[in-house]
């Protein structure tokens, strides 16, 4: 067994017992932010040392330092990507759609006939493959990333939908009938209680809708995109055996999805600080 | 001011109908402290939404003030002090009491004076900036009633209010919510669960009884306006206390089963 | 007076007559669209038409761009019953590929989803290293590796089923995790005080305690394993050239201008999708009510 291998057996057993020893005797928030960063670090490592100790072709699983260098060099490409895919694909279709739902929710709010028929069969669809759509929208839409927007609308659109219509149904009952003993008219029901209750629902859909739309668009690409986008770098570079690069790709894509949700929950802590989820 | 004439009032429920209550008659005159009281089911909660406007009545006549009961909760007549506080988690003691007053349309200036009143009525001071949830079960009350106390109304109708509260508390806040009444001379119904608390606040004590919710018996209190808590010791406390007792007892055993 | 209380109650109680008539809305407002997004292959293919039979062609083209449900219907009902259910023109075949690879993955994925989540639970050092990468998984579009495990494993000579398994394991297994963590540490403090009292071995906590708590929120996370395992299993049918399958069969109607052909494959999947997770939510029910947490 070469030294790669030793060293790899040597870092997974001292990685493993100085967390599990971390782990039992402390409990800070220093302690829980290293562990699991430092499980990273020796993952990452581990990683390296079995390509190297293994010999495994490069092609097949290239090294963590063969993706950094790749990820460097390329930085101009995957930020072209990035902007077709996330920015123009993914994000115009997370706004239009959530915002649709947000909005559609509140006006059939005023209609139990059609919360009453919406919410079953929202909850159907959000089950459905929805990026299954992707060929039909490329036919109606194009290329290019008016059809990718639209795939991410109709999949976000729905889960969206049934998490605003719940927020705003489960109102506390006392609250509502003090409105009611302040006479306020719909609309002041609607500001100063309803929105504002519906929150962190609302915030729910949207947590979920960040990972449906980064999917939607890359996955989308997968069913045709011009020489440019995240989804089809990957299929392409997938192609060639230029797996570095996808995994560059990839890379990013985790980066962005990490960093949108983490806003998303960053905003969440910000509006709803009051409720009980948001306490220790 | 409160008029209640032969109110029925029948729940549909899955199990069949339920005579929250039956032939409910009752005068309150203004400036009076009511007490409703009687075991779980007697339909006094229900008598408090309807005057409210919160419930209607199958049968019978409720007049507030001389109107009917939406009128006047259109003419925000009345302020609702609910069982749970009911504060909004995401508004300050402030912005709660605040609450009503945006609703109104009450003007900045106003708004500030009625705030900065009502605050110090129900000694809340310093705590204004703070959130519900930052508060404890008793502060949370005091504030509900600071937000019911904050807009003109002449009629405060409670649900149980101190319910949840731990009796050193509620002894407090019974004679700081007297005081409040002696203060402000508003015509106050008060629902509630305990006997003593009855007796100590009430100017007029509503005995009633479930199944059907029906009122057994109406006493008026001999205790003069202004009282300590030692008065809890007396004779004369004592024995519409047991008046009371009566009243329960009574209406337990004429039950329609 | 029963049937007509029957009746009020389908009406004003039950969510039936809303969704039978917002269905309606949607089948009417499809026929009226694919007029118009129709005419212009209408006006190419035929000359001299009126409208009434403009409107009819449009909803009967060949390739249109907007096909109508009866088109779609009659499709489904062609390559399902009216086809050998061995050949490659049969619904059914691709169908039953799709579903194979969903199953297999969804399986693997939920067993192995819950051997973490139970070693999460009693494992400090586990919970700590892992369960922050674990949550920090459900943000990255992992679907994106598809591609990747599909080329890579054919080119060891893994072929076939297994590697669209693959992805649809990793995809189910995530939420199987997080929802059995959740629920495996669902109990009420009070109640393992309970257990502890009774001088209750780890193991009898386990599964007297722990394990029953989780079945609700095991099966919320089935629900949405299942269908997620389902979009894994039809994502890896796109890069290997797209021989067998219904994304296969989706991307294949891509190429040949088959518009009919992508739909039935769409609806085909649709009808999959909510095949298994009613299916699950049945299983789910009569669970739940035999351990008399649902009444």
């Amino acid at each position: 067994m070469n030294l790669y291998l030793w060293l790899f057996f040597g870092i997974w057993i001292i990685g493993w017992w100085l967390n599990s020893i971390l782990s039992k005797k402390y409990n800070s928030n220093l302690i829980r932010f290293f562990v699991p960063t430092f499980f990273g670090i020796i993952f990452l490592m581990m990683w390296e040392l079995i390509v190297l100790g293994l010999n495994i072709n490069p092609v097949l699983l290239p090294a963590p330092t063969a993706i950094g260098s790749k990820f460097i060099e390329e930085i101009p490409t995957l930020w072209i990507d990035f902007t077709q895919t996330l920015i123009k694909g993914a994000l115009s279709g997370y706004i239009l759609g959530c915002g649709s739902a947000f909005i559609i929710a509140i006006l059939i709010d005023k209609f139990d006939f059609l919360k009453r028929g919406l919410l079953p069969l929202g909850n159907f669809v959000s089950a459905l493959p929805i990026v299954g759509m992707a060929p039909i929208f490329v036919m109606w839409f194009g290329f290019d990333w008016e059809s990718k927007c639209a795939v991410v609308v109709v999949m976000v659109f729905f889960p969206m939908l049934v998490n605003t219509v719940q927020g705003l149904s489960i109102i506390d009952k006392s609250r509502q009938d003090l409105m009611k003993t302040y006479s306020a008219s719909y609309l002041q029901t609607l500001f100063k209680l309803r929105l504002p209750s519906a929150l962190p629902f609302v915030f729910n859909g949207l947590k979920i809708c960040s990972t449906l739309a980064l999917i939607g668009a890359i996955v989308a690409e997968f069913f045709g995109s011009p020489i440019k986008g995240m989804g089809f770098r990957i299929s392409s570079e997938v192609g060639r055996f230029a797996l570095d690069m996808v995994w560059a790709e990839i890379f990013v894509a985790a980066l962005a999805g990490c960093l949108f949700y983490g806003f998303i929950a960053l905003m969440e802590k910000q509006f709803t600080f009051w409720h009980p989820s948001q306490q220790k | 001011m409160i008029s209640v004439k032969d109110v029925d009032l029948i729940f549909e429920t899955n199990d069949g109908p339920v005579h929250a209550l039956k032939d409910v008659s009752l005068e309150v005159e203004e400036g009076d402290f009511v007490s409703f009281i009687g075991p779980s089911g007697c339909g006094k909660t229900t008598l408090l939404r309807a005057i409210a406007a919160l419930e209607i009545p199958t049968k019978g006549h409720l007049t507030i003030n001389g109107k009917s009961p939406d009128d006047a909760r259109i003419d925000r007549e009345y302020g609702y002090v609910f069982q749970a506080a009911g504060l909004y988690p995401w508004r300050t003691v402030e912005g709660n009491i605040k609450l009503p007053l945006e609703i109104m349309g009450y003007s900045q200036t106003e708004k500030k004076e009625r705030i900065q009143k009502v605050i110090e009525l129900v000694e809340l001071k310093g705590f204004e900036k703070k959130f519900p949830w930052q508060l404890s079960g008793g502060m949370q009350q005091r504030a509900s009633i600071a937000r019911a106390l904050a807009f003109d109304a002449n009629i405060l109708l409670m649900d149980e209010p101190f319910g949840a509260l731990d009796e050193i508390v509620r002894d407090r806040l019974n004679s700081e919510l007297l005081d409040l009444w002696m203060q402000t001379k508003k015509t106050i119904c008060f629902v509630t669960h305990s006997i003593p608390e009855a007796v100590f606040l009430s100017t007029k004590i509503v005995v009633m009884s479930p199944r059907p919710g029906r009122i057994t018996d109406v006493i008026k209190s001999t205790l003069p306006n202004k009282r300590e808590l030692n008065i809890r010791d007396s004779q004369e406390f004592i024995k519409i206390a047991q008046r009371v007792r009566e009243g329960l007892k009574s209406g337990h055993q004429d039950e329609v089963l | 007076m029963k049937f007509f209380n029957l009746i009020y109650s389908l009406f004003f109680r039950s969510n039936f007559f809303p969704i039978v008539f917002i269905l309606t809305v949607i089948g009417i407002f499809w026929y009226l669209i694919a007029i118009p997004m129709n005419t212009e292959k209408v006006e190419r293919k035929f000359k001299n038409l009126n409208s009434t039979e403009k409107i009819i062609q449009s909803w009967n083209l060949e390739k249109p761009k907007l096909p109508t449900p009866h088109q779609i219907v009659k499709e489904i009902v062609n390559t399902v019953f009216f086809k050998k259910i061995s050949s490659k023109r049969s619904l059914v075949y691709h169908g039953w590929i799709t579903l194979e690879a969903t199953l297999a993955g969804f399986f693997l994925g939920t067993v192995l989803g819950i051997l973490l989540a139970l070693g999460i639970v009693h494992n400090k050092a586990m919970d700590l290293s892992l369960m922050p990468w674990v949550i920090a998984s459900q943000t990255v579009p992992i679907l994106a590796i598809a591609p990747m495990i599909i080329v890579v494993m054919n080119s060891v000579g893994v072929t076939g089923l297994l590697p669209k398994a693959i992805i649809s394991m990793y995809l189910s297994f995530f939420p199987v995790v997080v929802g059995m963590v959740k629920g495996l540490r669902s109990p009420d403090q009070i109640q393992i005080d309970q257990m502890r009292t009774w001088s209750a071995s780890s193991n009898q906590l386990l599964w007297k305690l722990r394990f029953p708590s989780s079945v609700p929120y095991l099966f919320a996370s089935l629900k949405v394993g299942i269908a997620a395992s389902l979009v894994g299993a039809i994502v890896g049918e796109l890069p290997s050239g797209a021989i067998a399958g219904l994304g296969a069969r989706m991307l294949a109607g891509t190429y040949y201008g088959q518009t009919i052909m992508i739909w039935s494959a769409l609806f085909a999947a649709a009808f999959l999708a909510a095949f298994l997770v009613i299916t699950i939510n049945f299983i789910q029910n009569y669970t739940l009510k035999k351990m008399a947490i649902l009444t």
